[in-house]
């Protein structure tokens, strides 16, 4: 018994040591084709070298540092950690379970002040999940409550580490559109009303000078008010033409604010208005059924039009926790339907590093960025490729999951009268 | 009512009715055949064994007029398992006739140049609610449960359908040529389950897929419990198990009163013809039994003639489940979401039932909290039937794109499976199912032509079905409006004929 202890307590300390950041470890991986989405572009037997959690050189004919693990990629593609810009992973265990499930409050008197922070459990099997299917950067935030706002979202890294944090406090999220609506008191103009009213409150707000008859508590609009400097985004999910011509509307007497439409379903036939504002979008390509009235103009082909007309495109499996993780195929889906395969790339790695202002950080294989690096077996958009390294600061991570157990566990079937699967 | 499709029977014998609505179904055929057996006489208002239509909403579908289709040198998955580098596919008279080399193509045919494209039969979804939560999903077209009872085996979702979903349209343009439509999983019993093909069309029953059977949807596990829990139960998977096997008392108890009374009738009848006195011959025929439409659903399933597709997470519930089905005598053809089904692929294939799953989907609640993305690869490969299906308006658009995620993951876990058989999963395995698996699923002389021309190997994320075929007409072409339906829902609407 206590040799069994010993041993555990001494893999313990191992790991601890093991998780400590920057590490003085060197990474080359060689022989692949490295999509860098810099103006490097695609190198076919590149090398990339990662040292102490940062890229230190990218390209060919690169010297290999005698200290260094190498990994053969020959055969292999090699890219930035994918980036999903919306997710509530990390949030939920199992949906339906409401004592597992922190994505949302509706009895709670906050909104804007609901930190996604405290309810982040780097543990939760969605993360790892995510994680092995080559997705290292998140942007997670919880779903509206109390009122339009959503709470306060953060960017994690998806190691599962518990200091996984990349940034804090970094945007708000606001419904409009028929949710928005509905949640405001019944209307479009409620929406907007309340919107309009709640950033006014925010940009006077003042520490314990909360003004009487306000709407928002004073926690609330502290929390709202780096949105009116636009030190922080706000997304706005939108989905109807009309909802994202008001957004735009928004921008122009509001220039400071950073919005950001999420859902964007008709945005194709406002492109030219979002790209002329400034507005990135995070859209779901399969989106193409008129699955509400908002939604009527959906088509597989909104991504690719957005891309054309200049708007900053990110792609997602919006606001998912389990399957955070198809934001890979939903960008295929985009590059099938007549958006160029480069920029649906990019908007799984690098527009949303840009969203979020980290693309001084993240999304591009360069030196100096954070060493967030995946080894596929192939095209990371197709159905049938998968990662064989994931690296996140520089770190090898490990690719199993709760998922994988269970399959090892029951892989093989033909021994099921010999022992119970549990001792498997 | 009850007599109705006896004066049908009479008059197909005076052979003036072929083509009346109806007549081709298989199970009315059947039936004709048993009244055959029976002595009567048409036209004379002499008694008459009581007997149920058991098709009173008979399919109206009619093929679009089509000549003959040669498609050259395409790759092939023959959707048995066959994956043909270079081959011809000829599709005539609505049926596939040959797929080989070098075909000659008939007077009149079109021919397609498959060169670097992919042929395949149709995808067969099983577990569609097209139409019966069909967009926009406003509330009014929220037809898909009947949440006013745990048993309610007497709905059917054909009278739920939404002909103009835009769903369906959608759909084709993923090369599904015929679905399962089914009630949602709210109920034990959430009623029957309609084939239908997937061909626009102004009512259901020109949908509905002729000779195919019905199916009986029914739910395990955690929605019956959660939505019945407060609403005088069932509260438990304790009280699911005891209200199933309630219902099937009952129905074994109704297939028997009609069982009794088509016997007691053939002896009446004998009696009667064999009396040598009056009291005798003047002796009234038995009394039919009062009809129950929950229990004709449920001894429909007794008799075999009705498919059961039950909503089952858990392993542990789907062997409670098969018990339950050896305890009265019924089978069932598939567990649906089975998301634990690799755990019980074993069990699966002894009872030959199929296991209809997602590629990934999982985790929303506990019974679907022990997902594994190789299920579909590890159930096939334990023997049993693998089937990839959608519960989605959105995934039935791309169900080879499921298929691919999970044929790949159960390869680099080990397994050994070919995209060939992989496509078993999608229409020949689901056709089977659906008691159609001698008119579709495969590209086999003699089967209809329910068949996709694709851009690239559809388990690629960057191909597309180009041209789709129902009974050998186009139903979509990727390249001409002309062959893009567009439901009424959206005419006039933005985005109206737009590339989807």
């Amino acid at each position: 018994m206590s040799i069994f202890k010993n041993i555990t307590t001494a893999a313990a300390l191992m790991g601890m040591a093991v998780a400590g950041p920057a590490l003085a470890q060197t990474f080359a991986i060689t022989g692949g084709k490295v999509i860098t989405n810099t103006a490097q572009g695609q190198i076919e037997n590149g090398t990339v070298i990662m040292r102490d959690g940062k890229i230190v050189a990218v390209g060919t004919n690169i010297a290999i540092p005698d200290d260094s693990t190498r990994i053969d990629a020959r055969g292999k593609w090699v890219t930035p950690g994918l980036f999903t810009p919306l997710a509530q992973v990390g949030l939920v265990e199992v949906g339906a379970e409401s004592s597992t499930n922190d994505s949302s409050a509706g009895d709670s008197e906050f909104s804007v002040a609901l930190d996604g922070v405290d309810g982040f459990n780097p543990k939760a099997e969605a993360v790892a999940i995510t994680k092995i299917e080559g997705m290292t950067r998140m942007a997670v935030a919880t779903g509206p409550g109390a009122n339009i706002f959503s709470g306060t979202g953060f960017i994690t890294d998806t190691s599962g580490r518990f200091n996984s944090i990349t940034k804090g406090k970094a945007f708000v999220t606001v419904q409009m559109g028929e949710r928005g609506a509905r949640i405001a008191g019944g209307s479009r103009p409620a929406a907007w009303a309340y919107l309009r009213n709640a950033l006014a409150e925010a940009r006077t707000v003042r520490p314990g000078r909360a003004r009487e008859g306000s709407l928002l508590n004073e926690a609330d609009a502290l929390a709202l008010k780096p949105v009116t400097e636009g030190r922080m985004p706000l997304l706005v999910y939108a989905n109807r033409a009309s909802d994202l011509v008001n957004l735009v509307g928004l921008q122009k007497t509001q220039p400071r604010l950073d919005l950001v439409a999420v859902g964007a379903a008709e945005g194709w036939m406002v492109a030219d208005m979002l790209a002329a504002a400034g507005i990135p979008v995070i859209v779901q390509p399969q989106d193409n059924l008129p699955g509400s009235f908002e939604t009527l103009g959906a088509t597989m082909y909104n991504a690719a039009r957005l891309n054309k007309a200049g708007v900053t495109v990110a792609i997602a499996q919006i606001g998912e926790s389990f399957n955070a993780r198809l934001g890979a195929q939903q960008a295929g889906d985009a590059v099938a339907n007549g958006m160029p395969w480069a920029a649906a790339f990019a908007a799984i790695t690098s527009a949303p590093a840009e969203i979020f202002g980290l693309d001084d950080r993240l999304g591009t294989l360069a030196n100096g960025m954070k060493a967030d690096v995946v080894v596929w077996d192939g095209d990371p958009l197709e159905l049938m490729s998968s990662p064989d390294y994931v690296f996140i600061d520089g770190k090898k991570q490990s690719l199993t999951s709760r998922q994988t157990k269970l399959r090892d566990r029951y892989i093989d079937l033909s021994h099921a009268k010999e022992k119970p699967f549990a001792y498997r | 009512m009850h007599h109705g499709w006896v004066v049908l029977a009479c008059a197909q014998e005076s052979g003036t009715s072929k083509d009346k609505p109806g007549i081709r179904e298989a199970n009315v055929i059947s039936k004709l055949a048993l009244v055959g057996a029976l002595t009567m006489v048409c036209g004379t208002a002499t008694a008459q064994m009581v007997e149920i239509d058991k098709n009173p909403f008979p399919s109206t579908y009619q093929a679009i007029p089509s000549g003959p289709v040669l498609i050259r040198g395409a790759h092939v998955f023959d959707g048995m398992g066959a994956d043909i580098p270079n081959a011809d596919v000829l599709l005539e008279n609505g049926k596939i006739t040959a797929v080989g080399e070098n075909l000659s193509a008939p007077d009149g045919a079109s021919i397609i140049d498959g060169t670097g494209k992919w042929v395949t039969p149709g995808i067969i979804d099983v577990h569609s609610h097209l139409g019966v939560y069909a967009s926009p999903g406003v509330r009014a077209q929220s037809d898909g449960n009947e949440v006013t009872n745990p048993v309610t085996a007497e709905v059917s979702s054909e009278h739920g359908v939404w002909p103009h979903d835009p769903g369906f349209n959608r759909a084709r343009a993923g090369g599904v040529t015929a679905m399962l439509i089914l009630p949602g999983s709210a109920n034990l019993f959430g009623g029957r389950g309609t084939v239908l093909k997937n061909v626009p069309s102004r009512t259901v029953q020109g949908m509905k897929f002729p000779g195919a059977p019905y199916a009986l949807k029914m739910a395990c596990g955690e929605n019956p419990k959660r939505v019945y829990g407060q609403k005088g139960g069932p509260g438990s998977r304790m009280g699911n198990f005891s209200r199933y096997r309630k219902a099937w008392i009952s129905a074994k108890a109704y297939q028997k009163s009609w069982d009794d009374y088509r016997t007691d009738y053939v002896k009446w009848e004998e009696k009667k013809s064999n009396a040598k006195d009056k009291k005798d011959k003047d002796k009234k025929p038995p009394k039919a039994p009062k009809r129950n439409l929950q229990m004709e659903t449920l001894a429909g399933v007794l008799d075999g003639e009705i498919i059961v597709n039950m909503h089952c997470y858990r392993a542990d519930e789907m062997a409670q489940v098969i018990d339950m089905s050896k305890e009265f005598g019924y089978h069932v053809g598939a567990f649906h979401h089975a998301v634990e089904a690799y755990k019980v692929a074993d069990l699966l294939r002894e009872n030959d039932t199929c296991a209809a799953m997602w590629a990934d989907w999982g985790g929303f609640k506990m019974e679907a909290y022990d997902s594994v993305r190789e299920n579909i690869p590890m159930v096939h490969n334990a023997g049993a039937c693998a089937i990839v299906h959608s519960d989605s308006q959105v995934g039935i658009q791309r169900l080879n794109q499921e298929a691919a995620k999970a044929l790949a993951d159960g390869n680099k876990a080990g397994l050994n499976i070919s995209q060939g058989v992989a496509w078993t999963w999608l229409s020949s395995n689901p056709a089977k199912l659906l008691g159609i698996g001698d008119k579709t699923g495969a590209l086999k002389p003699g089967l209809n032509a329910d068949v996709v021309v694709w851009s690239g190997n559809p388990f690629s994320v960057y191909a597309r079905a180009e041209t789709v075929f129902v009974d050998g007409a186009v139903t979509y072409d990727r390249n001409d409006k002309a062959h893009q339906a567009v439901s009424d829902f959206e005419l006039g609407q933005p985005g109206e004929g737009d590339d989807k």
